[in-house]
């Protein structure tokens, strides 16, 4: 039996491009559908009946969903590219940071930017102290997984491309060389990665996408 | 391996340390642990071995320290591999467990810190509906991943029972304060089973802690936390 891989996601979205980052990386041929956030496919619904979001992985009529969930699947599923090291204590070290940049980072960034008046001063002390705790764990590595991009990089791929096209659109500064040269300069890297290029929305398409949704309300600087 | 070699800086309420627990005693490793007095003080190793998050379980193996509690539970079960197995072999069968951890970290358990924390009678009543709704999905869920069996793990406990079944405590103390039957023979017949099945598994008797001293450890967390604000 041919074996059928399917990825619901939407081009925005940076947790849909994380999967279509790993899969390429492992050279897995797969069948993408575009959804639209605001109109659900009952596909997606199907699959997804908790959480009702994108991406969604389908392998051979099975669905796996949450990016981080689905990237640990595709590492132990197709062999070849390790997304994840293979001694346990450098794997808990990348799960712990794929975990922070998730529930900490992110989390702040979002506050931050759009969030709650009450909620973004504090956001806002923190997403530099996040960014810093990044900024040590590079050390003089090339990317988190070392030598080549790993899924400590692919989780992170939010603040490679997404902060940058987010400052460009409000005329913010959250990342800038000064205070995080080493993140900066993964930022390039990563970004010029022959398979993440493949993977990434179009900047001005995003940073446009951006200014829309998100331009009414007060964002700070 | 020397007793000394794996440790764990741990505390008696806290359920995410019980995973850890659970994990170790299921591979019958040797290990040292020291309780964290966390209320009062925080140790100067939690502190170093922890510095960003400042919390337990912290697992510190050949002077090696990591946290959070799950990513702790997979590494015990990918070093002690010659252990019974916590998570599943399969990788589709590992991705349910790991979604539903991940929902039950996420989305279930919040629902039971609002209604500890929940000032207002709406916001407390919110908070056990959607407590209700996750455990109607655990119930399916359990079905799905036991296929028949005792546990989600199967014949044995495993990663999703880790993660759900440290919570069991809490959930006694939510009950008991709310005046509620959360987990029951008539809403959640299996999970109802399953609990008992969980306390009494060899890996977790010693580990349950009593309902009301769980309650007293509430309570004094609740006063703390507003003196502090």
């Amino acid at each position: 039996m041919a074996e059928e891989v399917l990825l619901f996601g939407a081009w925005a979205s940076p947790y849909s491009h994380r999967v279509e980052m790993a899969l390429k990386l492992k050279g897995v041929e797969y069948k993408y559908v575009e959804e639209d956030l605001a109109n659900k496919s009952p596909s997606l619904l199907k699959y997804n009946p908790i959480h009702k979001k994108v991406p969604v992985l389908v392998h051979n009529g099975n669905p796996i969903v949450e990016s981080q969930v689905i990237l640990e699947y595709i590492n132990e599923t197709w062999p070849g590219y390790p997304l994840l090291p293979k001694d346990p204590y450098e794997r808990a070290i990348a799960r712990f940071w794929a975990k922070f940049i998730d529930d900490k980072c992110l989390l702040a960034i979002f506050k931050a930017s759009w969030g709650e008046e009450k909620e973004r001063e504090k956001a806002a002390e923190e997403v530099p102290e996040f960014l810093n705790h990044l900024e040590n764990e590079l050390k003089e590595k090339r990317f988190f997984g070392g030598e080549s991009i790993g899924m400590v990089d692919i989780v992170a791929n939010f603040i490679s491309f997404w902060v940058g096209a987010f400052e460009e659109a409000f005329g913010s500064e959250l990342l800038t060389r000064e205070k995080f040269p080493k993140l900066t300069n993964w930022t390039h890297q990563f970004v010029n990665n022959t398979v993440v290029k493949e993977s990434l929305p179009p900047r001005d398409k995003l940073v446009a996408y951006l200014r829309n949704r998100f331009g009414g309300r007060n964002v700070s600087k | 391996m020397a007793k000394s070699d794996v440790k764990l800086l741990g505390a008696w309420s806290s359920p995410f340390v019980m995973r850890a627990r659970i994990a170790l005693n299921i591979k019958s490793v040797d290990y040292e642990y020291q309780e964290e007095n966390w209320l009062v003080s925080k140790s100067e190793l939690l502190l170093k071995s922890n510095p960003i998050h400042k919390k337990v379980p912290v697992l510190i193996h050949a002077d090696n320290p990591m946290c959070e509690s799950l990513i702790i539970v997979q590494y015990i079960d990918e070093v002690w591999s010659s252990g019974p197995s916590i998570l599943p072999s399969d990788p589709y069968d590992r991705a349910t467990a790991r979604f539903w951890s991940a929902y039950i970290d996420d989305k279930w358990f919040p629902s039971m810190i609002a209604f500890f924390w929940g000032q207002e009678e709406d916001a407390k009543k919110a908070a056990i509906a959607q407590m209700e709704e996750g455990l109607v999905l655990l119930e399916e869920a359990f079905g799905k991943c036991s296929k028949g069996k005792a546990f989600f793990g199967g014949d044995r406990i495993g990663f999703l029972d880790i993660a759900f079944g440290c919570f069991l405590g809490s959930l006694r103390v939510t009950e008991k304060a709310g005046g509620i039957e959360l987990l029951s023979e008539t809403k959640t017949p299996s999970l109802s089973k399953w609990a008992e099945r969980f306390s009494s598994d060899i890996a977790v008797k010693e580990l349950i802690s009593d309902t009301d001293k769980l309650a007293e450890f509430g309570k004094k967390l609740q006063a703390k936390m507003t003196a502090n604000n």
